[in-house]
């Protein structure tokens, strides 16, 4: 019996270095400088922007490595409140930042730093002749929205009922990106996407703009999570995104000012 | 069949017990995959229990999950016990591509096999565009879709459980029944299938099993409508996004029901093939 204790003690201890080595081999595999990892988690819809802003604060601070988790902003904020060691939090959306900042998970009160609109996303060649936001209501039109359990869904949400269209979607995405996926394939006739995400897409999706989408701009806070492994280096990234160099990059991707 | 595996049981059992070098970690990987579950049931809200599964929402997606499920399955009978039987019994060059390329979507993450659908069976697919204009037949967002989808990924289970059967199985059996004037279907129907009947059986719950918790092919190739492609995996997904709690509920439905038919027919049907 005493042999079982020892072999499982071992066991444990095994497994706890995993842990150890999973959790900060990243931070300290044999850089130069003080080998920090700052670890982002963002809203999908930021990707390409904060991907760009990584390097570039990477760059400022040598020896520092940047490391997202990019996904969608509710998934992020629950693995957050379970605590995923992450040291800064960027949501698509207040709601989503609430579920942080109600479960005392946020370190302060958090900024808004850039906004983001609403386009009718439709395949190359629009070829279920999509011009408008009514025209989404059409019988037979497929279009997919994001699940309403997601920013861009509740947005969507919000923007049909401004426009009063009624749309029954073929499908709820789990979210954005998965929405211009299927618009991106032409398995969908449209979609609600963000203005961004068209952007990101090149030429494989056309984005047409609607009115009503102003009544739905999302607003994108960030802020330091509270007990962050790194607390002064996210309170710099955070300064970086909201200063003019994070500002020219997210307006460059699609983004509005804040 | 039942009376020889207990006394062959018997004989495998080892005098003076199993060695702790070796029942200790086997403790330990038992626990490492009985504790997640156990976890679900300790932090489930039990009080509430009742009114969350009546939800129609929930009834609605265990309904859509069980029936495209069986489903599934009966289409990877039909399919796969055939493909099974040619690859143990029919030589032909390059078997082995063949049987590589069988068990591919058991490692290929489900959502890179949802995609391939898309671009096959897709409207704009290789063969669903044909299937799109000459018939007016679509799969993505049809609960047709999400069959489809889970028989891709679970079919491999049907096939590897089959064929091991055939191959295992007494070649003489089929021998004799042939030299008696039996035609090939009447050895394949009346000899070979109750031969290898366990395996078959197996085979269809592993494939029922993992069509029941199908879930990145089905999101990517039949999307996500309540009544019409959301099943159970699909909806824990989602409902973990706003309220963990019923995304706790949603799991302990799945769980008990893939337990239950686990647990219930291996027994059962199962045990020959052991």
């Amino acid at each position: 019996m005493k042999r079982t204790a020892a072999v499982a003690a071992l066991s444990l201890t095994v497994l706890a270095g995993c842990g150890d080595v999973a959790g900060e081999g990243s931070s300290g595999t044999g850089r130069a400088g003080d080998g920090a990892t700052l670890t982002v988690f963002a809203a999908a819809s930021l990707t390409e922007a904060f991907t760009s802003l990584g390097k570039t604060f990477e760059s400022a601070h040598p020896g520092v490595r940047v490391r997202f988790q990019f996904g969608g902003s509710s998934t992020l904020a629950q693995q957050i409140t379970q605590g995923a060691p992450a040291d800064v939090f960027a949501a698509a959306s207040p709601a989503t930042m609430k579920t942080v900042t109600a479960a005392g998970d946020a370190s302060g009160p958090p900024r808004v730093f850039t906004r983001n609109r609403l386009v009718i996303a439709v395949p190359k060649g629009d070829p279920g002749k999509v011009a408008k936001v009514g025209d989404l209501g059409r019988p037979g039109l497929k279009v997919v929205l994001c699940a309403v359990q997601v920013p861009c869904g509740a947005a969507a949400e919000t923007a049909l009922a401004a426009a009063g269209v009624k749309v029954e979607p073929v499908s709820r995405e789990k979210d954005v990106k998965a929405v211009l996926t299927k618009v991106g394939l032409g398995e969908a006739d449209a979609g609600l996407v963000y203005r961004t995400d068209v952007k990101a897409a090149g030429g494989r999706v056309a984005g047409i703009g609607f009115p009503e989408a102003a009544k739905a701009i999302n607003d994108y806070p960030i802020v330091e999570v509270a007990r962050a492994p790194h607390s002064a280096l996210a309170r710099e990234f955070i300064r970086l995104v909201v200063g003019e160099q994070g500002r020219s990059v997210l307006s460059r991707a699609g983004f509005e000012g804040p | 069949m039942r009376r020889p595996r207990r006394a062959s049981r018997e004989a495998d059992r080892l005098p003076g017990g199993p060695p702790w070098v070796l029942l200790a970690p086997a403790l330990l990987g038992l626990a490492f995959l009985v504790l997640p579950l156990l976890g679900l049931l300790v932090r489930a809200p039990w009080s509430t229990l009742g009114t969350r599964l009546l939800q129609a929402q929930v009834m609605e997606a265990l309904r859509l999950s069980l029936l495209t499920a069986t489903l599934a399955t009966g289409l990877c009978l039909l399919l796969g016990v055939p493909l099974a039987w040619t690859l143990a019994r029919v030589r032909f060059p390059g078997v082995r591509l063949v049987r590589a390329l069988v068990t591919v979507p058991l490692v290929l993450p489900p959502v890179v096999g949802g995609v391939a659908l898309l671009l096959v069976l897709g409207r704009r697919g290789l063969v669903g565009g044909w299937l799109d204009r000459a018939f007016g037949l679509t799969f993505p967002f049809t609960t047709a879709g999400v069959v489809l989808a889970e028989a891709f990924v679970a079919m491999p289970f049907l096939v590897i459980s089959v064929e091991g059967a055939l191959r295992a199985a007494d070649l003489r059996y089929e021998e004799a029944a042939a030299t008696l004037g039996a035609g090939r279907w009447t050895v394949f129907r009346r000899v070979t299938l109750p031969l290898v009947a366990p395996g078959v059986a197996a085979g269809a719950i592993l494939c029922w099993a993992r069509a029941l918790g199908e879930f990145g092919a089905t999101i990517t190739f039949a999307g996500n409508f309540p009544g019409r492609t959301q099943t159970m995996p699909l909806a824990v997904y989602l409902a973990l996004e706003t309220d963990p709690q019923a995304a706790i509920v949603l799991s302990l439905v799945l769980l008990a029901v893939s337990v239950a038919v686990l647990a219930a027919l291996r027994d059962r049907w199962v045990g020959g093939a052991r």
